[in-house]
């Protein structure tokens, strides 16, 4: 029962959307969620000029970080350490994963039980872990569920978003020893409940990610409704806590605007059911909690973003989805069509960053720029303006971004100079629209990129005459 | 933002009203005249440069945008009848031509950039009168004009001053119709997805018309009533509003 | 080799001192303002917490431990763990009435009894920090004497909240109080009992953490 096998194949985003927009379960699953999503949301936010002071205050808070980022990553080692955490260092993820394992086998590790991490999903954590005979649980119900059903997450906070009740109750029937079919609600989390609580007991070792790392005190805040979080950090003698490097906080009192903007962009809850702080592992007299605590630094490729002026503003995100619910391309296709752990308008500009432009090259032209997504990042991510660097990067060779160039084609390129040739010059463009205006409609609908738009439109009518030419007839000045 | 009436405006067209909506454009004009505005249309215009900034061609897109820059000589505000143009001219025009001689130049043009309904309202706070039948009609929101140049209100506050438009609201009136320039040919199924659910839900409000301030999102939502057989179509507001307060259909 | 510490941090400051970040000052005001008459703390916490299906009562200094057993026994629980030794500990044992729930003592290693813990104990109370009025939350102090599992594992749990503990925000209890001075081993905000929407987005009550939560509010 484990990622081991998933492996997104060959990327292929076209194939993946296309396949995605023609199982109209899924169309109608995501419609339906994201619609409640958005709609509640906005109830959250109702109150305009509190919005816009909480989402400037967030991104204060996450620019404040990001100016200071070294020093606050030092700072929260030395806190985390003085706190008797133990901070690692991974600059990819297979140091990161090799990390875990090293731990992990330390103390004889046989079931790992997690929390919700999409680090630990950039990871491939999982699938790592099966290898080394360590079987790796998904806690959190909704992870559970994909774990059951040997699927990625589509969304990074709903993670079987696309499943309806049905589906699942299918899955427990069919994958859950012992397990009556039955599609209440309240049974199914029942049934999880049980067979988790098992699980929690006797896991060796508890992992989790990290919403906020405190640089000031050396405290890892996380949230979540389910308990599955307190009880994985908890419970197991060890826990594992996997964090970008980007997720850190100059001060304690930075963490409630951010865990307000989380929550509510979210879940549209004011808060979690729980918020865990944790400052260190069990203390000489305590009754529970584990004996270690590993917090494990991850770059992979994050430093590079980091140093670009424009680029770095991708890593103000604290992880919230609210991008992706209020995306319509991602309402359409789903999280799984991304192929990757970080889907909708976050996962467009950050992914390519990490994986490069040549394998993920695609994914900046997947978007319309209707700035929906830019309209509602309670931490103010320019994230449509990024997503438009990244198509100049993938086709001008250079340095900032992994691949840069890849996408150039010849072809592409000089129908852009000879555009640009034409549309610079009065004389050349009168010409080229006197042509257009006279036989464009002539143009047979199977030609190519006409032959994309009249799939499902009729073709573009030219008008005989340019406003050019009305203009010039109605003898408006031209100057 | 509400400046001083001005005496005279550059009227730029933009490509799209160029080649397949110059009514709509001519429509803009007019409006303009009569509310006593000397109306400048520089016939060295072609394009914002938007399709090749979007594409990632940078260099391409600014060579085309200083041919534009070139024709404001004069600080008139340059009205535009249409979202993404405007939004291209008025918050990208900027970044584009940072670090570039012209800069100083491209952001004054570019603080002065008006999408055409926002100048029709909160410069010259027109007066319409309805001369037409009773008609029941649709918004459909341009994604840069409402995120981009925050139009929202301004031609919703036009289409209600006319006595025999019924308006009524699209369930989803700020998604966007999925045609987002070189989107609609490089994903055309998503495209395609997109417009199916914008003109379900045009016929869902049981409009004769849908009314748009972009002609990007015309074509898109046109084309694609046109294939779907469906009686309603697509009008620019300037040609709308025009064609009303002359007294048409 | 350098080692991934100081690659990533030598790559992190050649970043950020070739472009430093602009940032803008943060204005705390908006949290600030958030406030509440005193008066109307209570209520407000009261139909946010209940809006999520926690669950009231009322007490006063004196009843407290009755109240708890009453409920308790009414709702079927036939253990409950407590910590001894806090003044909550000391109230209960010196109080409890014959009749059950039985008091289990939380007084050693919970790896000395964790099947039992898991299996066989039905309810869990602790004190309480107070309450904060914005979010509608519990805050919980966990210490060596009043363990943090006592929120999480039993099935119930039971929260002493004293009526005059009640903050406008979370923002405000942790700079009025300090925390950043000292935070404990681990520090908690309940908000309810446990929760999850990850079926179709159903609400669904009691996933991992307990399936009920009790405020006693003390006068």
């Amino acid at each position: 029962m484990a990622h081991a096998d998933i492996d997104f194949g060959p990327i292929n985003f076209r194939g993946a959307s296309r396949a995605a927009l023609k199982d109209p379960q899924l169309r109608a699953n995501f419609r339906r969620a994201m619609d409640g999503l958005m709609s509640k949301r906005a109830v959250q936010f109702a109150d305009s000029a509190e919005w816009h002071a909480m989402r400037a205050l967030g991104a204060s808070v996450r620019l404040r970080a990001l100016s200071k980022l070294p020093e606050l990553l030092e700072k929260l080692e030395e806190n985390c350490t003085r706190n008797g955490i133990t901070v690692h260092w991974a600059s990819t993820t297979d140091e990161a994963n090799a990390i875990v394992l090293e731990i992990m086998l330390r103390v004889d590790a046989r079931l790992a039980v997690k929390g919700k991490s999409m680090v630990s999903e950039e990871m491939h954590l999982n699938a790592f872990l099966e290898k080394h005979g360590i079987e790796a649980l998904e806690a959190d119900l909704g992870e559970y569920i994909v774990q059951l059903d040997h699927e990625m997450p589509s969304h990074i906070i709903m993670p079987a978003i696309h499943k309806n009740t049905k589906q699942i109750a299918q899955l427990f029937r069919d994958k859950i020893r012992g397990a009556e079919y039955t599609e209440d609600v309240a049974q199914l989390t029942d049934l999880a409940r049980r067979v988790l609580r098992k699980k929690f007991m006797n896991a060796d070792v508890g992992i989790s990610g990290v919403n906020a790392a405190v640089a000031e005190t050396g405290t890892l805040c996380l949230v979540e409704n389910e308990g599955n979080g307190r009880m994985v950090t908890t419970v197991p003698p060890v826990h594992i806590a996997v964090m970008g490097l980007e997720k850190v906080v100059e001060k304690l009192e930075d963490v409630p605007p951010v865990l307000s903007l989380l929550t509510r962009s979210a879940t549209a809850q004011p808060i979690t059911t729980y918020v865990n702080m944790i400052t260190s592992p069990r203390k000489a007299g305590e009754k529970d909690g584990p004996r270690e605590i590993h917090l494990v630094i991850l770059d992979n490729g994050r430093s590079k973003i980091y140093a670009d002026e424009e680029l770095r503003h991708t890593l103000r995100c604290i992880r919230c989805g609210a991008c992706m619910n209020h995306c319509p391309v991602y309402t359409r296709v789903g999280g799984h069509a991304y192929q990757a752990p970080y889907p909708g308008p976050i996962g467009k500009i950050l992914v390519p960053q990490m994986e490069g432009l040549d394998k993920r090259g695609e994914m900046p032209h997947a978007c319309t720029m209707c700035n929906a997504c830019v309209e509602i990042c309670p931490v103010q991510i320019p994230i449509a303006g990024l997503m438009n660097r990244l198509r100049a990067e993938a086709v001008h060779p250079g340095d900032a971004v992994k691949d840069a160039g890849s996408q150039r084609s010849m072809a592409e390129a000089l129908v852009w100079k000879g555009w640009a040739a034409t549309f610079s010059s009065p004389a050349a463009y009168r010409m080229a629209t006197t042509v257009l205006s006279t036989v464009g409609n002539a143009a047979p609908a199977s030609l190519p990129l006409l032959k994309e738009w009249t799939s499902v439109r009729a073709k573009p009518r030219f008008a005989g005459r340019t406003l050019h030419d009305l203009a010039r007839e109605k003898g408006i000045p031209d100057a | 933002m509400t400046t001083t009436r001005p005496d005279t405006v550059y009227f730029f067209g933009t490509c799209l009203v160029d080649l397949f909506y110059p009514q709509a454009g001519m429509a803009g004009i007019e409006l303009l005249q009569r509310e006593g505005v000397r109306v400048v249309f520089p016939q060295g215009q072609s394009c914002c440069g938007q399709p090749a900034y979007n594409s990632g061609y940078r260099e391409e897109a600014l060579k085309v945008a200083r041919a534009q820059l070139r024709l404001f000589t004069a600080d008139w505000p340059v009205v535009v009848p249409s979202g993404s143009c405007a939004g291209m001219m008025g918050t990208h025009w900027p970044e584009l031509f940072h670090g570039e001689p012209e800069e100083e130049r491209a952001r004054a043009v570019a603080a002065r950039t008006f999408e055409l309904t926002q100048f029709l309202v909160n410069v010259l706070n027109v007066r319409l009168e309805d001369k037409g039948e009773p008609v029941r009609v649709t918004w459909h929101a341009s994604c840069h004009a409402q995120r981009e140049m925050g139009v929202v209100d301004e031609p919703k506050a036009l289409l209600r001053q006319l006595a025999n438009v019924e308006l009524v609201e699209l369930a989803r009136e700020k998604e966007c119709c999925g045609f987002g320039g070189t989107f609609a040919v490089r994903h055309p199924e998503i495209s395609a997805a997109m417009v199916e659910d914008k003109v379900a839900d045009i016929e869902g409000t049981g409009a004769g018309a849908v009314v748009s301030g972009d002609c990007g999102c015309l074509m898109n939502i046109n084309g694609a009533l046109e294939a779907g057989k469906k009686p309603v179509r697509g009008k620019h507001i300037a040609e709308f509003l025009l064609e009303r307060t002359n007294g048409a259909r | 080799m350098p080692d991934a510490r100081s690659t990533i941090l030598a790559k992190l400051r050649a970043g950020r001192d070739a472009h430093p970040v602009e940032t803008v000052p943060s204005d705390f005001t908006v949290l600030r303002d958030k406030r509440w008459d005193p008066a109307e703390r209570l209520e407000r916490i009261k139909r946010m917490m209940e809006a999520v299906h926690t669950e009231f009562v009322d007490a006063t200094e004196q009843d407290w431990p009755a109240v708890v057993q009453a409920f308790l026994k009414e709702a079927g629980a036939r253990t409950l763990l407590y910590a001894p030794a806090t003044p909550a500990g000391a109230r209960l044992e010196a109080e409890w009435a014959e009749g059950g729930p039985d008091l289990v003592r939380y007084d050693r290693s919970v790896d000395e009894f964790k099947e039992e813990m898991f299996t066989a104990i039905d309810a869990g109370i602790t004190q309480t920090l107070g309450a904060i009025a914005d979010t509608g939350s519990l805050i919980l102090w966990p210490s060596a004497e009043e363990p943090r599992l006592l929120s999480l594992v039993p099935h119930i749990h039971v929260a002493l909240l004293r009526a005059d503990a009640l903050y406008d925000t979370f923002w405000q209890v942790m700079t009025e109080n300090r925390w950043a001075d000292g935070m404990p081993t681990n520090a908690l905000l309940i908000s309810g009992p446990s929760k999850t929407a990850d079926i179709e987005q159903t609400l669904a009550y009691g996933v991992h953490g307990p399936k009920r939560l009790i405020v006693v509010v003390v006068r």
